[in-house]
């Protein structure tokens, strides 16, 4: 399947980066290449394969659902890149 | 003295600080020697914990002068990949986007680490979040070959695979999704082992494919691999793919060697494409099994063929969804709000003059763009590209034909192993093609870089073990490494049948001169 400069737009809006034209071009070019040398698997018969998305394919772990020591307030938001030491700030998302 | 103590295996070395014959201290001391000499033209270290590792086998000697109990590797300096989450100490993933991220935790193989008293050393170069073969897309640094200089250390491990190649520390802990611990030990001429997925945990590990990626040892010896692997490897209650199998001891049971070895040599392993002096070490490696009785037989991985095209749609796929977690909110890099604002509403401006309302329509929010900008600023290219690869793989109307066709080719690749291993014991090929490439030679390139990785994915979409040991070289000197692939779990026969050919030759003693 070939990949246009338009789905390559539409991708980098779904991964959320912002890519410059000359990297659209760039991107487009290379994902096309790589794209079509992965189009080989089409080929490969997998009539009634199970996927695998697993390598170790190990039935559910559960464990018993009890509140355990976790970090402080403090040290989650030590690494944000802007904070009021309540949580976390972001641009406003309401009332643009 | 310095080099004689970093000539080494970690083992020595070992039994050395056990009899009180080398202090820890003097053993440090020699590793960071042996950096500020050499680390300026290989540039294997993304920092060096100098004060802190010092400090750490000050420790060691001390109890072990007062005969106090010590772990198992206690007072052996170890490098750190820099993926692995150390508890206050720089974990940048070689990327803009964590340049200054301080985990607030340890991973559970770096607690394991400090828990047997290994002494850590620094942190080590590597592509950008593991995505790469070269090392070359660390947003950092470019790191070196030892044996030459020009080249690739191989990657994404190639800090890790470069600072054991050039003496510069007795063991390191790499990282392996596609063949990031094997290919570069295979490139740097040492040894690096991919245990079975689940193995060693995962916690604390950066995680970049979940379902492919495992932590393993990078060492001079199949022996030296074997400790640091009993170390780190175990089950873990906080990674539930974690195997909760008991860990054999490895490193007693490495010396004993396997009788009635069958090693199956893959036909497919050795079609067009394989360099000369490759395959003619590989297949006098084969040759040395035989004449220590092994018995070798020719067996097929039909599908093996796919592994590149099917890794480069399960990994991007997973990649692109662990690095959603990139969004400039809760750690990490941001955009500068400022100028983004300033650039939503000059582009809202011109929209409006034309009369635009689609265009206003489609406009990101400021936070959309927050994550846009953030994202396109922090990740280098070859990180956007496994993204937007991901992305376009898991995007609705193109699911069937590529995520989901891929995990069914998986199933025919380990199809095929759990087939061979019917029949053999341990597989033995190449680890590469090639020798070491020259920096920059695939650069522009990214297919040809992916399919470098031909002989390593196959382990990791399979979830079996696999080790790199050196096995020759080439008439200019450059490393060629030998590949063993073992059954899910048989960690213990891998490390026991690479030690048999480690023992019967010579080529793990060669180093690198720097």
């Amino acid at each position: 399947m070939a990949i246009s400069r338009q789905d390559v737009e539409k991708v980098a809006i779904l991964s959320r980066l912002q890519l410059s034209n000359e990297e659209l071009a760039t991107m487009s070019q290379q994902l096309a290449q790589i794209i079509g040398y992965v189009d080989h698997l089409a080929q490969v018969d997998t009539e009634g394969v199970e996927p695998m998305a697993h390598a170790i394919e190990r039935s559910n772990i559960l464990r018993d659902d009890c509140p355990q020591e976790s970090l402080s307030r403090e040290e989650a938001l030590a690494n944000a890149p802007h904070h009021n030491s309540l949580g976390y700030l972001v641009p406003a998302v309401l009332g643009e | 003295m310095l080099m004689s103590i970093l000539q080494r295996t970690a083992c020595e070395l070992l039994r050395s600080l056990e009899a009180g014959e080398l202090l820890s201290v003097e053993l440090t001391q020699a590793c960071l020697e042996r950096i500020r000499a050499t680390d300026h033209r290989v540039q294997a270290f993304l920092r060096v914990h100098e004060a802190s590792a010092l400090e750490q086998a000050a420790a060691v000697d001390a109890r072990r002068a007062k005969q106090q109990s010590v772990g198992r590797l206690a007072g052996l300096p170890v490098a750190l990949k820099d993926l692995l989450c150390q508890r206050g100490e720089l974990t940048t993933c070689a990327s803009r986007m964590l340049a200054d991220f301080r985990p607030p935790y340890d991973a559970t193989v770096v607690a394991k680490l400090k828990a047997a008293d290994a002494v850590l050393l620094g942190r080590t170069n590597m592509d950008e979040f593991a995505m790469g073969g070269s090392t070359e897309s660390s947003a950092f640094q470019v790191t070196r070959n030892p044996w030459d200089l020009e080249r690739t250390p191989g990657g994404s491990s190639g800090g890790a695979a470069a600072c054991v190649a050039a003496g510069m520390v007795p063991l390191s802990i790499g990282t392996d999704t596609g063949g990031s611990i094997r290919q570069p030990a295979g490139l740097c001429g040492i040894v690096g082992m991919k245990p079975t997925y689940g193995r060693v945990s995962r916690y604390g590990l950066v995680a970049f494919a979940s379902s492919l990626d495992q932590i393993g040892p990078l060492a001079n010896s199949v022996e030296d691999a074997a400790l640091l692997l009993e170390v780190i490897a175990g089950h873990d209650p906080r990674d539930s793919t974690s195997l909760d199998d008991p860990v054999p001891a490895y490193s007693t049971s490495v010396n004993q060697p396997l009788n009635g070895l069958r090693i199956g040599v893959a036909k497919e392993h050795f079609a067009a494409g394989l360099d000369t002096e490759v395959e003619q070490a590989v297949r006098a490696a084969i040759q040395v099994y035989e004449s220590l009785g092994a018995k070798v037989q020719e067996i097929s991985l039909p599908h093996g063929k796919h592994g590149v095209a099917t890794y480069y749609v399960i990994a991007p796929s997973e990649a692109s969804s662990n690095l959603a977690r990139y969004d400039g909110a809760h750690y990490g890099y941001r955009t500068n709000e400022q100028e983004l604002l300033q650039e939503l509403a000059a582009e809202r401006k011109i929209l409006q003059a034309a009369g635009d309302q689609h265009g206003l329509d489609e406009l990101d929010s400021a936070l959309v763009r927050m994550y846009r900008r953030t994202r396109a600023e922090g990740f280098g290219p070859e990180v956007k590209r496994r993204i937007m690869l991901g992305t376009y793989s898991l995007s609705a109307g193109y699911y069937d034909a590529y995520y989901l066709k891929a995990l069914k080719v998986r199933r025919l690749i380990r199809q095929d192993f759990d087939r061979a291993f019917e029949q053999v014991d341990l597989i033995a090929g190449p680890i590469t093609a090639s020798p070491a490439f020259k920096l920059g030679e695939l650069a522009d390139d990214p297919l040809s870089m992916y399919l470098v990785d031909l002989y390593t994915v196959s382990a990791n979409l399979a979830g079996i073990p696999g080790l790199c040991l050196p096995c020759g070289q080439t008439h200019s000197g450059l490393p060629i490494g030998l590949q063993l692939q073992a059954p899910i779990l048989q960690e213990e026969r891998l490390l026991r049948g690479a030690r048999m050919f480690e023992q019967a030759t010579d080529w793990h003693k060669l180093r690198a001169k720097l």
